[in-house]
């Protein structure tokens, strides 16, 4: 076990895209112990993706059962994920490990529905709503090389610009 | 210890305010820190972090020059402090309805006896000219818990008829 180093915006390497997950292989599954170790030695977090420590394959965990008002699926590791649904929208505040002392408002699909392989390549569906939604969301994001930085909803225009947003 | 300057600018809004005074600033090798720059009615206003250098007397007459130039008119303080004095807020307030007379100051003082800490305050008239609304955005910090602040407010928009939400903000880190 190891906790990594976390990439910190401006580096460059949370721009590059990550590529699937090919094989399912015992390193996969000791890197994602490495990376859970990592996820859970901040407290509050609710979500990592594997390019923050530098590995850019498509690989996330997501937590939220330290929320418990939030309706979740308790610790997931999603592998290859992907979202096939969206419906709804909602604006939430949001944080990131790569972005230190930065939130800011963020427009997500309130209701979304999601496949993801597990961490030994078995396929899984989820349907899931609100601060769960908007995690898996906010990661699969860093898997594109994407910040919720590019997707901040200004504020004075917040309630006005609301319908003028595509996801 | 760097030496941090607030600036405070106001003027009739004109295009190029923002352009000319950052370059006044750059070239007094002003590093901008926090900003809040928009438009007031007809009015452009500024208020901005810059750490410079140069002396403050000299920061004053580069600036009188160009705002001499916009008509605008400007203060400079000293500051302590910096960057990186980030505060969360944890709920955020809207409230609208029929404007009139003294509903921020209502709204503020009844958040404020509730344990509201105001982070941000912004706020609009909108709707026809004739018949006014008024918008109200705050975030901030409960200090007595979200739910003390919502029962005085939703006591305020029976009272004054107008319509407040208090919504938690539950930032999500990832
Ligand atoms: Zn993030």
């Amino acid at each position: 076990m190891a906790l990594l180093n976390i990439l910190v915006y401006p580096d460059e390497r949370l721009k590059q895209v990550s590529q699937p997950v090919k094989k399912f292989s015992e390193e996969l599954n000791q890197f994602v112990k490495d990376l859970e170790e990592t996820f859970h030695s901040f407290p509050g977090c609710v979500g990592i993706a594997a390019p923050q420590v530098g590995r850019f394959e498509r690989i996330v965990l997501v937590d939220v059962s330290q929320k418990p008002q939030h309706v979740n699926h308790g610790f997931l590791v999603l592998v290859n994920p992907e979202i096939i649904f969206y419906d709804g929208t909602s604006l939430g505040r949001e944080g990131c490990l790569s972005v230190p002392n930065y939130t800011g408002r963020v427009q997500r699909a309130k209701l979304i529905v999601l496949k993801a392989h597990d961490v030994n390549g078995e396929q899984h569906e989820f349907r899931m709503s609100g601060y769960e939604a908007r995690a898996v969301q906010h990661e699969i994001d860093h898997l594109e090389g994407k910040l919720f930085l590019d997707r901040l909803v200004n504020r004075r225009n917040a309630l006005t610009k609301r319908t003028e947003l595509s996801l | 210890m760097k030496n941090w300057l607030m600036l405070t600018l106001v003027g009739k809004d004109q295009a190029g305010i923002v352009a000319k005074i950052s370059q006044a600033l750059f070239d007094l090798k002003g590093n901008l820190g926090e900003t809040s720059m928009t438009r007031l009615g007809g009015n452009f206003t500024i208020m901005l972090m810059v750490c410079t250098p140069e002396k403050k007397s000299t920061v004053q007459e580069k600036l009188q020059a160009v705002c001499d130039d916009l008509e605008l008119f400007f203060h400079l303080d000293e500051i302590e402090g910096g960057l990186h004095q980030h505060v969360e807020p944890d709920v955020r307030i809207s409230i609208h309805g029929a404007d009139q007379a003294g509903i921020v100051a209502q709204a503020t003082d009844i958040s404020n006896k509730a344990g509201l800490n105001i982070l941000n305050l912004e706020s609009d008239v909108v709707g026809h000219p004739g018949n006014p609304v008024y918008i109200l955005h705050m975030e901030g910090v409960a200090g007595n818990g979200i739910e003390v602040l919502d029962k005085s407010l939703q006591i305020f928009a029976l009272e004054n008829d107008v319509v407040v939400h208090v919504t938690p903000i539950d930032t999500m880190v990832g």
